[in-house]
């Protein structure tokens, strides 16, 4: 270890990975450091994800595919189950595998990395932030750098650390658990997501096959809804219906920004990224791509901004301006939507789902229902359309 | 105050994005409730996915 590096990313998820790889890729000394003993581990993640954008961002490899999904089906609190009709093809990732190789990939472009290195604060000096204090393996460390990226997930305390605002109110944050459930009755290739009062007020629940047998099943509840309710008590309940034969080869909690976006995710000499910026998709609480996207756009810019001596707020927030050019709009447009369709009572749901079963098999799409849950709404309709259309 | 069942607790983080006051510390597996901070606001017991945290005002 140096003592200095142009840059430090604090925690090595797929958006710490891509950052730090694409800063390494672009010239930059980087230091990666993770505070948990293994990249990966645990997963707290649904493990979902779409085709046509991760390829932007990284090669899908193989070995980093657990299923292959050709079907989505959505299921009304009354059982109406609805395939949704679309184009893409989804994946569900071994996230373990997944995280290591983009850990890996990043070493061998040069980043240096240690796992149980534990970020306490930042260096600051003369307005910007410096480095970082961290404590590994029984020592306190200080080590400096030019740029820190704060990629420490929902908890970002890095971003707290540097003045910018990362809480989260009740309403934008979702409530999740998870369990990697095996001997159960599934069919494959399908995606389900449960809505309903009863399985998980103001957010659904999840059921995404791994393989024959065995299914990665969670749910998120918004933090509004949690207060009488906790999200383990919700699973325990559904398991206990659905899955009576299951045994359960992991459980794991975790929160996921579904929020607005952040007013600021730069200031000098700091750049947050992925769920410490906010990035999750508000509607679907899906963080993966827009994570690494806005991880690839930082690592340039942060390469660019050294090259040039000024990573002052103002060069680092052309970051924030691409990102925002890149998903800002959708990301707004979601979560206008987020409250109107997660406040939908089973009522409106039971209604929209046999509205939408009644019309042709081929007008089963996403935009339709969505169109027949809003249709009292019809702004929000236009919002509908310029999100999933592009109109 | 809050208090940390240890043995409940996962180690997630969603009690820290939620706190206004940055009273809660989490290592990899270990979670401190600074009380001297801790405003008593109970967000984070209420968004505990395990129902880990409990308020005792």
């Amino acid at each position: 270890m140096k003592e200095m590096y142009d840059i430090i990313v604090v925690g090595a998820g797929p958006a710490g990975s891509t950052a730090a790889r694409v800063a390494a890729e672009n010239g930059a000394s980087v230091l990666m450091l993770e505070k948990d003993r293994e990249v990966g581990i645990p997963v707290r993640c649904a493990e979902a994800v779409g085709e046509i954008g991760m390829n932007r961002i990284v090669k899908l490899r193989p070995e980093w595919i657990a299923n292959r999904i050709e079907g989505v089906r959505i299921i009304a609190p009354d059982g109406t189950r609805i395939n949704v009709q679309h184009d893409e093809i989804g994946f569900v990732l071994d996230r373990k595998k997944f995280d290591s190789d983009l850990a890996r990939m990043a070493a061998e472009k040069g980043v240096e990395l240690l796992t149980k290195a534990y970020v306490f604060d930042l260096i600051k000096e003369k307005g910007f932030v410096s480095g970082v204090k961290f404590r590994y393996l029984g020592e306190e460390l200080s080590v400096r750098a030019k740029i820190v990226i704060g990629a420490d997930g929902v908890e970002s305390r890095v971003g707290r650390w540097a003045g910018l605002k990362t809480h989260l109110n009740l309403q934008d944050i979702e409530t999740c658990v998870q369990m990697t459930i095996t001997n159960i009755p599934l069919e494959k290739n399908y995606c389900d997501f449960y809505f309903g009062s009863d399985v998980a007020p103001g957010g659904y629940l999840w059921v995404f096959p791994k393989n024959e047998n065995t299914a990665n099943v969670g749910l998120g509840l918004s933090g509004v809804e949690a207060k009488d309710k906790s999200p383990i008590e919700y699973l325990k309940k559904f398991v206990e219906k659905h899955f009576p034969e299951g045994a359960v080869l992991t459980t794991v909690a975790g929160g996921v920004p579904c929020a607005p976006l952040m007013e600021k995710m730069v200031g000098n000499g700091i750049m947050l990224v992925g769920d410490a910026a906010h990035q999750a998709f508000p509607i679907t609480g899906g963080g993966i791509y827009t994570g690494m996207l806005a991880a690839k756009i930082a690592g340039e810019v942060a390469a660019e901004a050294l090259k040039s001596g000024d990573w002052s707020e103002e060069a680092l927030a052309r970051y924030q301006k691409l990102w925002e050019k890149e998903g800002g709009k959708d990301h707004m447009r979601a979560y206008r939507l987020k409250d109107p369709l997660f406040k939908l009572t089973d009522e409106d749901l039971n209604k929209t789902a046999a509205a939408v079963v009644k019309k042709p098999k081929a007008k089963h799409t996403i935009v339709t229902i969505f169109k027949t849950a809003l249709f009292k709404q019809p702004k929000l309709i236009a919002v509908v359309l310029k999100l999933f259309l592009r109109q | 105050m809050v208090q940390v069942k240890q043995d409940v607790c996962d180690f997630c983080g969603t009690c820290v994005s939620v706190c206004p006051v940055d009273a809660i510390e989490l290592l990899e597996a270990v979670l401190i409730i600074d009380q001297e901070k801790c405003i008593d606001c109970m967000k984070c017991v209420i968004v505990c996915p395990l129902r880990a945290l409990e308020g005792t005002k």
